[in-house]
């Protein structure tokens, strides 16, 4: 701390293990499968029917009142051996580090994509501890996540970016439709195995 | 004009979930009704934004905003890249505080790599941040300004937008879009005579907010245009999502640089959020030019005590090595090689960085599979958020005043769109 400054973990606070205690003993030990720590940050993996039972616990009782972001993750070939998706020189997580040590990391969950949301302490807070807190839940391809817009209505663009860059059908939403990509776009741009480059050009001469 | 005595605020009832969050339905069996549409190029839209207003009169009884006209799939474009070739995309996504972009990018990163950053790195990155936020601000102003029929102020602060991205230029050689963060620093020292500069270009802009202030404080067209406007309460501002000047025009103290005690160099500078409190357009106004008073005392206060040393981390994984070693050191030229076709790798996990832009929590979601790619990159933009509580701040308002409150939010289209 001499004349370095440690950037530890830019506004989360402290790993919010209470709300995540005080979770397990209002809605019993199964509402929580997994805690995750990286950084600092800590994330809990809920049962999908259990997903919007926590968040409305979290918004009602541990004062989570800002829905900071919902994020959909693609964790297809994470894993595997797969050296370059599309053709020779794209991504090739099995090359060597600089450590000589194979980067092959853990499954990060059960199933192919992870839908998160972070959420934040803000209006209750008044000692300027605002905490921070990731709750994800897991889906395959065809399965749905139940929407948050009910509880948080700020889920409502993050959804619809989810449902039209991932394909993530959240169930309930009021309004899911495409927000970013044109309405009559094929396909979901930022799965993995959407290539990039491969698109169709619009609005060229070729009919 | 300083507000003088507390107003007690009437809040109104905003009852978000009817029809839904984001956007407004009118019903469709009456006849007069009539569908315009602003933009996408309309010049009051600030950017690509269409915005399909209906109208009973001239009154706003339904908004749909269409967003994603200049998608640019930066996202994805970032997964192919590695981490420190990413690092130019970032700014171009909030154009108007572009260096709040790379400042989050690389934090993110660093927060990843739990990379020490050098202290003069971080004071330097506070200037720059201050000195994007009081650009972003000016351009806020400026066009908000034309938008309510004002045009003299575009003219003082796009004037004054030109002291500061001259500014820019003097250390990072670029206006916009600098690059001039690197991850474990920034990418070199400040020049000779920045400081001076610096210094100046302050105490001009002191002078240019009083004016500011004076073309609008006292203004009885701005104020009517703009007093009792498009009125947003802290209850609906959280639940829509809403940070930065926004939420603190409805005045709630939540300020990125100060919660938690703050990030970077804030942590020791400090800070204390600015607030307003009757949360309308008008508040929305005061709250950025205020903001950028409170960012020259940083910018200031961060000159005054600027500590010596290193401006990037000394990881040579990481950091370039000094242009000077490659001629004399082997080890300094496999480095540099290293890094510039392979890039570092950055252990698997998951990390999200915000960093309080000139529109709020701006962050990157990053999530790395040990590899030189990230994985995956999320921006939380805050313009995309705040675009949601859009239509329903238009509710029965006319239309002028919806091109007002559009211009009070202060979306970057860049930003919403990525």
């Amino acid at each position: 701390m001499s004349d370095m400054l440690q950037i530890n973990s830019p506004t989360w606070g402290a790993p919010d293990t209470d709300s995540a205690d005080r979770i397990q003993a209002a809605l019993g030990a199964d509402a929580i499968e997994r805690r995750v720590e990286f950084r600092g940050e800590l994330t809990l993996d809920l049962p999908i029917d259990r997903y919007i039972e926590v968040c409305t616990f979290l918004r009602d009782e541990e004062q989570y009142d800002l829905l900071s972001d919902v994020t959909v993750v693609d964790y297809l070939g994470y894993t595997g051996e797969v050296a370059g998706y599309w053709g020779g020189d794209g991504r090739d997580i099995n090359r060597d580090s600089h450590s000589g040590k194979r980067m092959v990391p853990d499954p990060a969950g059960p199933k192919r994509f992870g839908v998160s949301a972070t959420f934040a302490k803000v209006m209750t807070v008044t000692d300027g501890n605002h905490r921070r807190l990731r709750v994800r839940v897991w889906v395959d391809e065809g399965e749905s996540v139940p929407s948050l817009v009910p509880v948080y209505p700020s889920a409502d663009f993050h959804e619809r970016e989810g449902f039209d860059m991932m394909g993530i059908d959240f169930a309930g939403h009021p309004n899911l439709r495409r927000i970013i990509m044109p309405e009559d776009w094929g396909g979901h741009p930022q799965r993995k195995d959407y290539p990039v480059g491969g698109e169709p050009v619009q609005f060229s001469d070729e009919v | 004009m300083a507000a003088t005595e507390k107003k007690t605020v009437v809040w109104p009832q905003q009852d978000i979930l009817q029809p839904v969050p984001s956007e407004l339905w009118p019903s469709s069996d009456n006849p007069d009704l009539l569908e315009i549409n602003l933009g996408p190029n309309h010049p009051s839209t600030h950017g690509v934004l269409r915005v399909v207003t209906t109208l009973d009169g001239e009154v706003v009884v339904g908004v749909k905003c269409e967003v994603g006209y200049v998608h640019t799939g930066i996202e994805k474009n970032i997964e192919q890249k590695t981490y420190w070739k990413a690092i130019p995309y970032v700014p171009r996504m909030d154009y108007l505080s572009f260096f709040s972009g790379e400042t989050a990018f690389c934090m993110a990163t660093e927060k990843a790599l739990e990379l020490e950053v050098p202290r003069r790195a971080e004071w330097i990155r506070v200037i720059f941040q201050e000195l994007a936020r009081i650009h972003s601000h000016l351009v806020f102003l400026g066009t908000g300004s034309v938008d309510l029929g004002g045009i003299a102020l575009l003219f003082y602060c796009f004037r004054a937008r030109d002291e500061v991205l001259d500014l820019f230029e003097m250390a990072c050689g670029a206006r916009m879009h600098p690059r001039y963060c690197q991850v474990g620093g920034v990418a070199e020292d400040l020049p000779k005579g920045f400081e001076q500069r610096c210094r100046e270009v302050i105490a001009f802009m002191r002078d240019q907010i009083d004016q500011y202030y004076e073309l609008i404080g006292a203004n009885p067209i701005w104020l009517a245009r703009t007093v009792g406007v498009g009125v947003m309460s802290p209850d609906f501002a959280i639940k829509m999502g809403m940070t930065g000047p926004n939420l603190r025009a409805s005045g709630v103290p939540y300020d990125l640089r100060s919660a938690n005690g703050g990030y970077g160099g804030y942590r020791e500078l400090g800070y204390t959020p600015v607030t307003k409190e009757t949360g309308d357009v008008d508040a929305r106004f005061r709250v950025r030019i205020d903001e950028m008073s409170a960012s020259l005392d940083l910018i200031e206060k961060a000159l005054d005590g600027l500590p010596e040393g290193p401006v990037i981390t000394d990881d040579r994984k990481v950091a370039l090595p000094p242009r000077h070693e490659l001629h004399t050191s082997m080890e300094s030229l496999i480095h540099h090689f290293k890094l510039v076709t392979e890039g570092f790798e950055v252990p698997a996990g998951e990390v999200y960085a915000p960093i309080e832009s000139a529109r709020g929590e701006f962050g990157f979601h990053l999530i790395s599979d040990g590899s030189a790619k990230p994985w995956r990159v999320r921006l939380h933009g805050p313009a995309f958020v705040l675009l949601q509580s859009f239509a329903k701040l238009c509710e029965g308002v006319y239309l002028a005043d919806l091109i007002a409150i559009l211009a009070s939010i202060d979306p970057v289209l860049g930003d919403v769109d990525r």
